[in-house]
C-alpha cells in the first residue's frame, strides 16, 4: 500500500546478529550510560533551600515602587486595573494634602491599592500599562503559599517598596545574577537578604 | 441674480452623495451621513470646539479641517486651503474630501501637535480621562511622539464657584464654556482674558459663578479643564457605571446620567448624544445636590459605545448568560447539603470524625464491590 505520510515506520523482521543475541553488550552499554550519569553533576536542586535563578524577566509578586526621594509613584490612575484581564486590582484614590509632598509624587495617590493574589495570573499586563513606572512584578520573589483567606488580598502594607530594602533589578543575565548573589552571600551588599546559590 | 435658490443642496462628501438644506455646514452634512448609516461614523471630521447646540461655536481649534476639491457646481475650482468644516456652509455641487485625502490626515496630525504644545501629560491624574475628546482626537489622529522641548505654560488650579474647578493648564481655548455661559445662563461672569499664547479662561475679578446652570460648563468642556469638584478624584470614569435616570425638576428637564460606584452615586451629568454633545442642560441642584438613588427614577443603563473604555469590565446580562446545558448539568449534580450538622472546631473530634467517615466510605466501597 502507498504510504500517506512519512511518519509511519516499516517494521523489519530481520534476523538478529550474534552480538545482539547474546544480550550482554547491550546491557554493558546501558550500564555505562547509567554509571556516566551517576558521576555527573546533578541537574536537580534542593528547593527550597536552594533556589534557581529565574531570569531577569520572571514575573513574581507585585511591588509598588517609590521614586528616588522615597515618594510613592502610583497616582491611582486605574490603568493597571483596567488592563488586568483577571480583574485582580482595585484602588481608591485620594487627593494629596499640603505637607504630604514628600510622601506622594503626584497630586493624587492611591489611598488603598489591593491586589487579589488568588485572581492574579501574573501576566504582567499591569506592569506594562502603568504610565508612572509604579507597579512591577518582582523577578526574585514569589507570592508565598497562603493558608488563610485574609492572606490572599495584598494591600499597600505588603506592596509598597521598603526604602531600606529596595527592589532594584541590576542583574540582567545569569552571570550577573550569580556575581550579585555571591556578593550578597559574602555580605558585600548588606541591605538585601542573601540567597543561596545553586 | 437668480433668487430661485434650490431648496436642497447636493454635496459629495468622501464619495458619498447627500442632500441637505441650504445653510448647513459641511460638518453637519457629514453627521447626517453617519446618522443615516452608522457604519460611516468614522467619516465625520473630529470636532474639539464646535458644539452643535451652542450658537456661534466652532472655528477655533481647526481639528475639523477638510479639503474642498470642488467649490460648487458653478465654480468647480478647489478651495486653495483646507477649510474648517464646522463653520463652512455647503454649496450645491460641492465635493469634500476628508479621510480620502491624505493631506487632510497629515494636517490633522499637525493640529494635534499644536493642541498638545502646552498640554500637560496629566491624564493619569485628570478626571476627564476616559471621556476626553482630546485623548480621542490625539489617539485617532495624532502621532505617538512629541517634538516639543520647551517649557510648557502652567497655571495654578483655580476654583470657579463652589462646584467647578478650572485647570487652565489643560484648557485648549475652545470657547465652548464661554458660549454656554453666554447663551444658557443669563449673566456671563467668565470669559477669555488675554490674547494669543497668554489667553486664558478667567472669571472677571474672581467673581464666583452662582448661576443655576453654571455646572453645564463641566459637560461642554471637551477636556479636563473644567471639572466637577464634588467628583474630584472619586473614581476613574471606566470604573463607574452610567445609568440613565430622571426626576421632577422645575428648573430643568431633569433627564440625567447617574454614575455609580457600587451602590453610591458619585456623579451626575447631563446626557450626551453620539457626538458627545449635551442637548438638554441640567441645573446645579440636579447635578450637585441629588446624589442619592432615591432622588431619581432609574430608566436603565446608558448605552456606551463598545469602543469606549467606559464599557471595559462591564458585562451585559445577555452576554454572560450561562448555556442551558451547564445549568441543567449543575442542577442534576446538585446535592443538598445537610446544614443542620453541628459546627465542630475541636481538632480531636474532627480527627475522630474523619476516621469514622473514612471507615464508612471504605465499607461502602467494599460492599459495592461484593
Ligand atoms: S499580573 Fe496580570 S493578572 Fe496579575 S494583577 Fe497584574 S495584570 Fe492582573
Ligand atoms: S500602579 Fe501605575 S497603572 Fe496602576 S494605578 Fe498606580 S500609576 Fe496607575
Ligand atoms: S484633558 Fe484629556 S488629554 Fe488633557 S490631561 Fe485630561 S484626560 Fe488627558
Ligand atoms: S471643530 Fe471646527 S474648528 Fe474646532
Amino acid at each position: 500500500m502507498q504510504q500517506l505520510t512519512n511518519r509511519s515506520k516499516q517494521v523489519s523482521n530481520k534476523e538478529m546478529t550474534l552480538a545482539e543475541r547474546i544480550y550482554l553488550p547491550a546491557i554493558a552499554h546501558g550500564m555505562a550510560i547509567t554509571i556516566k550519569h551517576f558521576f555527573q553533576k546533578k541537574v536537580t536542586i534542593r528547593y527550597p533551600e536552594v533556589k534557581r535563578y529565574l531570569g531577569p524577566v520572571f514575573r513574581g509578586r507585585h511591588v509598588l515602587k517609590r521614586d528616588a526621594d522615597g515618594r510613592e509613584r502610583c497616582t491611582a490612575c486605574g490603568l493597571c486595573a483596567v488592563a488586568c484581564p483577571a480583574e485582580a486590582i482595585s484602588m481608591v484614590a485620594e487627593e494629596r494634602q499640603k505637607g504630604e509632598e514628600h510622601l506622594y509624587r503626584e497630586e493624587k495617590y492611591a489611598a488603598v491599592y489591593e491586589v487579589n493574589m488568588l485572581r492574579c495570573i501574573f501576566c504582567g499586563l499591569c506592569e506594562e500599562a502603568c504610565p508612572k513606572q509604579a507597579v512591577y512584578l518582582r523577578h526574585d520573589e514569589f507570592v508565598p503559599v497562603f493558608t488563610e483567606r485574609d492572606q490572599v488580598i495584598w494591600g499597600k502594607d505588603l506592596l509598597v517598596e521598603d526604602m531600606n530594602n529596595r527592589y532594584l533589578r541590576e542583574a540582567w543575565t545569569k552571570e550577573e545574577a550569580h556575581a550579585q548573589d555571591l556578593k550578597k552571600a559574602a555580605g558585600a551588599i548588606s541591605h538585601v537578604e542573601p540567597r543561596a546559590i545553586p | 441674480m437668480e433668487d430661485n435658490k434650490p431648496q436642497v443642496i447636493k454635496i459629495t462628501f468622501d464619495g458619498i452623495e447627500v442632500e441637505v438644506e441650504p445653510g448647513t455646514t459641511i460638518m453637519q452634512a457629514a453627521r447626517r451621513i453617519a446618522e443615516a448609516d452608522s457604519s460611516q461614523h468614522h467619516l465625520v471630521p473630529p470636532a474639539m470646539c464646535y458644539y452643535e447646540p451652542l450658537k456661534g461655536s466652532g472655528g477655533k481649534c481647526r481639528a475639523c479641517l477638510v479639503k474642498v476639491a470642488q467649490g460648487s457646481a458653478k465654480d468647480t475650482r478647489p478651495m486653495p486651503k483646507l477649510v474648517p468644516s464646522c463653520i463652512t456652509q455647503v454649496q450645491d455641487g460641492m465635493v469634500v474630501e476628508n479621510v480620502t485625502n491624505p493631506a487632510v490626515l497629515e494636517e490633522r496630525k499637525g493640529i494635534v501637535e499644536f493642541l498638545l504644545l502646552n498640554h500637560p501629560l496629566d491624564c493619569p491624574v485628570c478626571d476627564q480621562a476616559g471621556e476626553c475628546h482630546l485623548q480621542d482626537f490625539a489617539f485617532e489622529h495624532g502621532s505617538a511622539k512629541t517634538r516639543y522641548e520647551e517649557e510648557r505654560r502652567t497655571f495654578e488650579k483655580q476654583d470657579i464657584g463652589p462646584y467647578v474647578q478650572l485647570h487652565m493648564t489643560r484648557c485648549i481655548l475652545c470657547y465652548r464654556c464661554v458660549y454656554t455661559a453666554d447663551q444658557i445662563t443669563d449673566k456671563r461672569v467668565h470669559g477669555v482674558l488675554g490674547r494669543g499664547d497668554a489667553a486664558e479662561i478667567g472669571t472677571y475679578i474672581e467673581k464666583a459663578i452662582d448661576n443655576d446652570f453654571s455646572g453645564n460648563v463641566i459637560d461642554v468642556c471637551p477636556v479636563g479643564a473644567l471639572t466637577d469638584k464634588t467628583y474630584r478624584f472619586k473614581n476613574r470614569v471606566w470604573f463607574s457605571k452610567p445609568v440613565d435616570a430622571h426626576c421632577q425638576c422645575d428648573k430643568c428637564s431633569g433627564r440625567v446620567t447617574l454614575w455609580y460606584r457600587g451602590e453610591e452615586v458619585i456623579r451626575v451629568t447631563a446626557r450626551k448624544n453620539e457626538w458627545g454633545e449635551v442637548k438638554e442642560f441640567i441645573c446645579n441642584t440636579c447635578r450637585f445636590e441629588k446624589k442619592k438613588t432615591s432622588d431619581w427614577v432609574i430608566e436603565g443603563p446608558t448605552k456606551v459605545q463598545r469602543s469606549s473604555v467606559i464599557s471595559a469590565n462591564k458585562y451585559r446580562a445577555d452576554v454572560i448568560k450561562k448555556p442551558d446545558f451547564a445549568l441543567k448539568l449543575a442542577a442534576s449534580q446538585y446535592k443538598p447539603i445537610d446544614d443542620s450538622r453541628p459546627y465542630i472546631t475541636d481538632d480531636q473530634t474532627i480527627r475522630e470524625l474523619s476516621i469514622e467517615n473514612n471507615n464508612k466510605a471504605n465499607q461502602r466501597s467494599l460492599a459495592e464491590k461484593n
